[in-house]
């Protein structure tokens, strides 16, 4: 039966490397190293499934005197086609006196258990299909590695080859790295934008979803900045470039994205830690195996030694030494989660902040620019009898001489061209307001000490912002509410984060009370602190960082304009909108390249998701080595076990790993 | 001064050791081996030679992973 099954296992790996090959021969899916890899075990595997046709009694028919001996050169033959350059390394590690080096293990378990065949004339087959199967795994991981590198890559793509710049009416491909500040470049529909810029002549439609995620594309036109990474969709754009190539945002984030895997985790660290105890530790337990019992056996029990059957339980116990399996899926799964992170727009900066981001159940929030757009606009007009156009146009216009932030966005809604030429007589009443004479009407525009010096009846507002009373010809014609408007996804973000088990969310701002209490009732925070200095910021940050467990992580969020020192306070600090800032990119531990706030709870959950691969990875792995260990030790465990265990385990490993990198959904 | 190096290697564990032997090698600060990316990022001591101190990292890599490359 077990025969059988071996023969059929066999016959598979003969056929699936067969059609492997064939089919990616002139592909170059694999390297030429994976390649010869993978006809030496196509070869072995077939001369093994030919072997095995034969009997020992075949041998010594055919050739009477010498049949045992021609039998096992034809093995040994077969040996070496898969194992001659696991021999090689392992006589180099021994020179090197690397001898807890994996290829070093793998020999003497297989020439071990070659020997005990030679000396039984019995079964050759067992030493070289480990062999056999330790390779195929290599191969295994090689190629799913280098596959997944590949992939990951491939997907952030967004690094241009060349700038077009115009020569004598001709378009000339350059280096992006050559091109210096000031440069006029010609990006055509379909290339992507090579460096920042502003554009100068033209206009078009960006796709910033490599770089944000964000799929709705983007509207420029002459005057507007433009980060390169975009891809231009449909119309010619020259654009002046504003900085060198590696300065660009494409240059940083690409670096950023690159590097972030060398930041490495402390799960990393545990297991390299642990990888360089496991080995040397299961060899001395092999040797010990294989001395120990026997020795006990003659010495204390006088029952005969059996050093055969414990020789051959302490080289299945060398087979299952390889940490590959644990090594490999930790980092494999970080790179992944960073990869996939990147795709929908979360910059990571290392695999380090990403373990951390896990752990977060406590997200402070700065105010503005985070929950709300950080410019102020018309949220309301009240107890008007014109239509609200209309007294957004006489408020507009009577403020048209200021630039006062308040004027500005009362012509922002507006819209439209303002036409000076109907307001006359503008009169400003310093920390008032304005009166000004517009299309022969007087109309006064200010807050309430305005209203009462022009002894008007005004109507106070239950509405939190500023408010812009205007009274036409003496007769009050009610009032504009002027505030920070809120995010459109600022309570649903709230409310995901909750979902994504944050405990407690609180809100930080230098606004007053009144305004920051409102704001906070509406979207959901648990808690808010305001009427804060920028230098509070950091003292109340590091206050509810004493408060709370050092198990659980505080993540600070904010624009990383003025933040920055919050930002690095923070056990991790969240940049978010930083297309383009770079003290965003150099402060935070995160960033999110658009300024959606539901991406901070996506940002929580990859990271959860692919920390949850990596502990599944280190339990499972570390579990069913320990379990064949002691399975080994007991004698129920034989060496095919062993490398079906230690191949499986690293296959499925690199299999969950690369799950990490499916986050579109999350 | 921090360099950056492609290097060639198989197998995760074998960057590992890759790592400890270059962080062993004396000039260097601190080496980082980001097998995923293939590239090994080395912090040169004061006043060291990066050259030289980088062949002294070869070898001691090729010592402990005959399989490697860095690629100088």
């Amino acid at each position: 039966m077990a025969e059988l099954i071996v023969n059929v296992l066999l016959a598979c790996i003969v056929a699936a490397a067969a059609i492997f090959l064939v089919v990616n021969w002139n592909r170059g899916g694999m390297r030429k190293k994976q390649r010869i890899m993978l006809v030496r075990i196509l070869t072995a595997a077939a001369l093994l499934l030919a072997l095995q046709c034969f009997p020992a009694e075949t041998f010594s028919r055919a050739f009477p005197l010498t049949g045992r001996w021609v039998r096992l050169a034809v093995y040994l033959l077969d040996y070496l086609i898969i194992g001659y350059d696991i021999l090689k390394k392992a006589w180099k590690g021994m020179k090197n006196r690397q001898v807890f080096d994996e290829c070093f293990l793998m020999a003497v378990a297989t020439l071990g258990a070659l020997a005990l065949a030679i000396y039984e004339n019995g079964e050759y087959l067992e030493a070289i299909a480990v062999m056999l199967f330790y390779q195929i795994g290599e191969w295994f991981q090689s190629y799913a590695v280098g596959k997944s590198r590949r992939n990951i890559s491939d997907l952030m793509d967004i690094r241009p080859d060349y700038a077009n710049v115009e020569r004598d009416g001709k378009l000339e491909q350059m280096d992006p790295g050559e091109i210096e500040v000031g440069t006029v470049i010609v990006v055509q529909p379909g290339e992507k934008v090579p460096i920042d810029g502003i554009v100068v002549e033209g206009t078009s439609t960006l796709n910033t979803s490599a770089l944000t995620g964000e799929s709705l594309p983007r509207e420029v036109k002459t005057g507007d900045q433009i980060i390169s990474g975009c891809i231009n969709m449909t119309g010619l754009l020259r654009i002046e470039t504003s900085r060198e190539f590696g300065e660009s945002t494409v240059s940083k984030i690409l670096d950023l994205v690159e590097n972030a895997s060398s930041r490495k985790s402390k799960s990393e660290d545990f297991i390299s830690k642990f990888a360089r105890v496991y080995t040397p530790a299961v060899c001395y337990a092999a040797l010990a195996l294989a001395l120990l019992p026997p020795a006990a056996r003659t010495l204390f029990l006088n029952v005969s030694p059996e050093w055969g059957v414990w020789l051959y339980r302490a080289l299945t116990f060398l087979v299952i030494s390889c940490p590959c399996a644990l090594v490999i899926s930790i980092p494999l799964s970080f790179f992944a989660g960073i990869g996939g992170a990147s795709r929908e727009g979360v910059l990571v900066k290392g695999s380090n902040y990403l373990e951390t981001l896990a752990q977060v159940d406590c997200v402070v929030f700065d105010k503005t620019g985070t929950l709300t757009q950080g410019t102020f606009s018309v949220s309301g007009v009240h107890h008007s009898d014109l239509s609200d156009e209309k007294l957004i146009a006489y408020a507009a216009l009577a403020e048209s001489a200021s630039s006062h932030p308040i004027s500005k966005s009362l012509q922002q809604a507006y819209g439209l061209e303002l036409d000076r030429s109907r307001v006359s007589d503008i009169q400003e009443i310093s920390g008032n307001g304005v009166v000004a004479k517009v299309d022969e009407k007087i109309v006064a525009v200010g807050n309430d000490k305005l209203m009462n010096r022009l002894q008007v009846e005004h109507i106070p507002c239950r509405q939190v912002g500023t408010i812009v009373h205007v009274a036409i010809d003496g007769a009050y014609a009610g009032h504009i509410v002027i505030s920070d408007v809120l995010k459109p996804s600022a309570k649903e973000a709230i409310s995901r984060l909750h979902g994504a088990g944050v405990k407690r969310t609180m809100m930080l701002t230098g606004d007053a009370s009144a305004v920051a209490a409102s704001v906070a009732a509406e979207i959901g925070v648990d808690a808010v602190f305001s009427e804060l200095l920028p230098a509070d910021k950091v003292s109340k940050v590091e206050e509810l960082l004493e408060q709370k467990s050092p198990k659980s992580k505080l993540a600070f969020v904010g624009d990383g304009i003025n933040d920055a020192p919050v930002l690095s306070r923070a056990d991790i600090g969240i940049a978010m909108g930083a297309m383009g800032s770079d003290a965003a990119i150099e402060a935070a531990d995160v960033v999110l390249m658009d300024d959606d706030p539901l991406k901070i709870a996506k940002a929580i959950r990859i990271s959860r998701k692919c920390l949850g691969i990596v502990y599944q990875n280190i339990i499972f792995a570390l579990g069913v080595k320990l379990i064949c260990l002691g399975l080994g030790a007991l004698g129920v465990a034989n060496m095919w076990f062993a490398i079906f265990a230690d191949v499986g385990v690293m296959v499925l490993a690199v299999l969950n790993a690369i799950r990490a990198l499916f986050v579109k959904n999350l | 001064m921090k360099k950056t190096y492609k290097i060639e290697v198989d197998c995760a564990n074998c960057a590992n050791k890759m790592e400890e032997a270059a962080q062993k090698t004396p000039g260097v600060q601190s080496a980082t081996v980001n097998f995923m990316t293939l590239k090994m990022i080395v912090e040169f001591d004061e006043g060291q030679d990066p050259k030289a101190v980088m062949q002294e990292v070869r070898k001691n890599c090729k010592k402990v992973e005959d399989d490697c490359e860095i690629y100088l």
